[in-house]
C-alpha cells in the first residue's frame, strides 16, 4: 500500500533521487536545498553540499532557512570566503551538479528571479535577482532544475534571463563559451523535463503517478514537446517520505 | 590605529550624507545595530552596496536613507521578497531607487579588485544573461595572451564599509570566524572603515578559521553586543529565523513598518 503525498513531496522526492552519491553540488536555498539534503539523508550520503556563502561539505542533521544558517558553517569540511567559493571552487568547473529553482523558466530551460512584467525599470513584480544563479547555470558541469509547474512560471519567454539554459537553441551555450553543460533536467510538481538531444528543447519525459500528459500541457505556456511514451515515476517511498517529513520539520530550527 | 569609539560617534564621523556605503556580511555577522544608527542619524542619499541586501537594507530603503543600490540579490533569505524594496522600485516610495545589479561572483570579484588597488576585476561571468544590457558596469574584455573573451567588472571603493565581528583588542584588531563573506574584501576596498564587535576583550584568542583585520587597517572598532540580531554572530547568538519570517508581515504594510521602526528604532538607542 502506498502512503498519502503531495505533489510537492514528489517532487522534491523525484529531484532528490537525480542526486548521484559522491558528487558535489552547488545548492540554492528552498525547494534545492530541501532536496539536496533529502538524497544526503537517503540514497547519497556522500552528496557533498556546497552553498554560495562558502559552506563546502556541509551536512547539517536539519534544514537550514538561509544559505548561511550556524548548521551549515558548523558542519561544513571548510568555510571558506564568498569570492573564494565562487572564483576558486565554481569558476573552474570543479563543482558536479549546480541546483537551481526558478521564478519563470522557458522551453530552453532559460531561468528569471529577476523582473515579471512591465519592462526592467518599471516592473510589475520586482523578484531577488541573480545571486550565485548565474555562474551556477554557467559553470557546473551540468544543473537540475526544480520547480512548480503553471502557466505563471512555465512561459514562452522569460521576462529576464537570469542564469542561461540553451540560450535560443542548439549551439548557443558553445558560441558563448560556457564550460558547464546546462540544464539536464528540470523536476516539477508534474513530472520531469529533460532537453531534446537535437533541439535542447525542454521535452515531458516522465509523469508523476496519476498526472495525464493533458495536465502538464495545460501548465505549460509554450507547446509542450513529450516523449513518445512518458514513463511514470515511482511514488515516494515509506523512507523518503518520513525523511522528507521529519526534515521538514526541523526546517530552520536552532 | 582603529579608534575605540561609540557606535553613534562611529557613525556621526564616518558615514556621511550622500556616501557609497557597503555594510556586508553574507547571512551571518550583518552590522544591524550600525544600519539603525545609520537610520536615526538620519542618512539621506547614499548608495548602499551589498552583495545580499535583506532585512537592514529594506529598513534603510523603508526608512528613505537610499538613492540608489548595487547588488546582486535582494530578498528574505528562505522566507520571500523584501516588500520594502519592491515598493521602493515599483512604486518609487519612500523615494525612487536606482538600481546597480550584478551576480554575487561579479559583486565578489569588485569588491577584491577594490581591496587589490586594481581598476576592475576579470571573470568567467554574466554571459547570455540580460544583467550586461542594464549597467555599463559589465563589459568584455580579450585576454592578452589567449584572445578568450572574459568578462571585466569596475573595483568598488566604497567611501565607508561597515561590518559586524565577533571580537575587537584594544588595538582595534578585529578577529571573525564561521562565514566570513566577503568582509575582509569589503573593509579593505574601502577609504573608512566601521568594525562592530560583539565585545572588545584584552587578549585575542586564536579560534579555527579566523579572519584577523589588523587594527591599522581599520578605521574604527565599536562595541555593539548583540548588534548582528536578527543575523547572529557564530559562538555568541544564532540566526533568529523567527524574526526573518516575521519581517514578512512588518513590512509588507507602509504603516506596519513605520510603526515598527518608531518602536524598534527609532526610540530606542539601546534597539539591537
Amino acid at each position: 500500500m502506498t502512503d498519502q503525498y503531495t505533489a510537492d513531496e514528489m517532487m522534491t522526492v523525484a529531484a532528490a533521487r537525480q542526486l548521484r552519491d559522491g558528487t558535489a553540488c552547488f545548492v540554492g536555498i528552498g525547494l534545492p536545498s530541501t532536496a539536496a539534503n533529502l538524497a544526503r539523508a537517503t540514497h547519497a550520503p556522500n552528496l557533498v553540499l556546497i552553498y554560495e556563502s562558502g559552506c563546502l561539505g556541509a551536512k547539517p542533521d536539519r534544514l537550514p532557512l538561509s544559505i548561511g544558517d550556524g548548521v551549515l558553517a558548523d558542519t561544513a569540511d571548510a568555510v571558506v570566503s564568498v569570492p573564494e567559493v565562487f572564483n576558486y571552487w565554481l569558476q573552474p568547473g570543479r563543482i558536479d551538479v549546480g541546483f537551481l529553482g526558478a521564478a519563470q523558466l522557458d522551453r530552453y530551460g532559460n531561468i528569471n528571479t529577476t523582473v515579471i512584467g512591465g519592462d526592467y525599470t518599471d516592473p510589475k513584480v520586482r523578484l531577488p535577482g541573480a545571486g550565485g544563479a548565474p555562474e551556477i547555470a554557467a559553470s557546473c558541469g551540468e544543473v537540475v532544475v526544480i520547480v512548480r509547474q503553471n502557466l505563471r512560471t512555465f512561459t514562452e519567454r522569460v521576462d529576464f534571463v537570469t542564469s542561461l539554459g540553451y540560450g535560443t537553441g542548439p549551439g548557443d551555450r558553445q558560441r558563448l563559451g560556457l564550460r558547464g553543460g546546462g540544464p539536464r533536467i528540470v523536476i516539477t510538481d508534474l513530472g520531469i523535463l529533460e532537453p531534446h538531444p537535437d533541439t535542447c528543447a525542454l521535452t515531458l519525459t516522465h509523469l508523476h503517478p496519476g498526472v495525464t500528459v493533458e495536465q502538464a500541457r495545460a501548465a505549460t505556456g509554450w507547446d509542450l514537446a513529450v516523449a513518445d511514451r512518458p514513463t511514470t515515476n515511482e511514488p515516494p517511498t515509506t523512507d523518503e517520505l518520513a525523511v522528507l517529513r521529519a526534515l521538514e520539520a526541523t526546517k530552520g530550527t536552532r | 590605529m582603529a579608534k575605540l569609539v561609540s557606535l553613534a560617534e562611529g557613525v556621526a564621523d564616518l558615514v556621511r550624507d550622500g556616501d557609497v556605503v557597503a555594510l556586508e556580511g553574507f547571512t551571518h555577522l550583518i552590522p544591524f545595530a550600525a544600519g539603525h544608527e545609520i537610520i536615526r542619524q538620519g542618512r539621506r542619499d547614499l548608495t548602499l552596496v551589498r552583495m545580499t541586501p535583506d532585512i537592514i537594507y529594506d529598513q534603510l530603503i523603508g526608512a528613505g536613507c537610499a538613492r540608489r543600490l548595487v547588488f546582486s540579490w535582494g530578498g528574505n533569505p528562505g522566507v520571500g521578497s523584501l516588500h520594502r524594496f519592491r515598493d521602493a522600485v515599483q512604486n518609487a516610495w519612500p523615494r525612487p531607487l536606482e538600481l546597480e545589479e550584478h551576480s554575487h561572483a561579479g559583486m565578489a570579484n569588485r569588491y577584491v579588485a577594490g581591496a587589490s588597488g586594481l581598476p576592475f576585476a576579470v571573470l568567467r561571468g554574466y554571459t547570455g544573461t540580460d544583467l550586461p544590457r542594464h549597467t555599463t558596469n559589465i563589459r568584455t574584455i580579450a585576454c592578452p595572451f589567449t584572445g578568450e573573451v572574459l568578462t571585466a567588472v569596475p573595483a568598488l571603493r566604497p567611501d565607508v564599509t561597515v561590518v559586524h565581528a565577533q571580537r575587537a583588542d584594544r588595538a582595534g584588531n578585529v578577529q571573525m570566524w564561521g562565514i566570513t563573506g566577503v568582509q575582509k574584501e569589503a573593509v579593505l576596498a574601502a577609504r573608512r572603515s566601521l568594525v562592530t564587535v560583539e565585545e572588545v576583550v584584552d587578549e585575542l584568542v586564536p579560534v579555527p578559521g579566523q579572519v584577523v583585520l589588523p587594527g591599522w587597517a581599520v578605521t574604527a572598532v565599536a562595541e555593539a553586543p548583540g548588534g548582528a540580531h536578527p543575523s547572529y554572530a557564530q559562538s555568541y547568538s544564532v540566526r533568529d529565523n523567527d524574526f526573518y519570517v516575521a519581517w514578512d508581515a512588518i513590512s509588507r504594510d507602509r504603516d506596519t513598518f513605520q510603526d515598527w521602526m518608531r518602536r524598534q528604532v527609532l526610540t530606542s538607542e539601546a534597539m539591537v
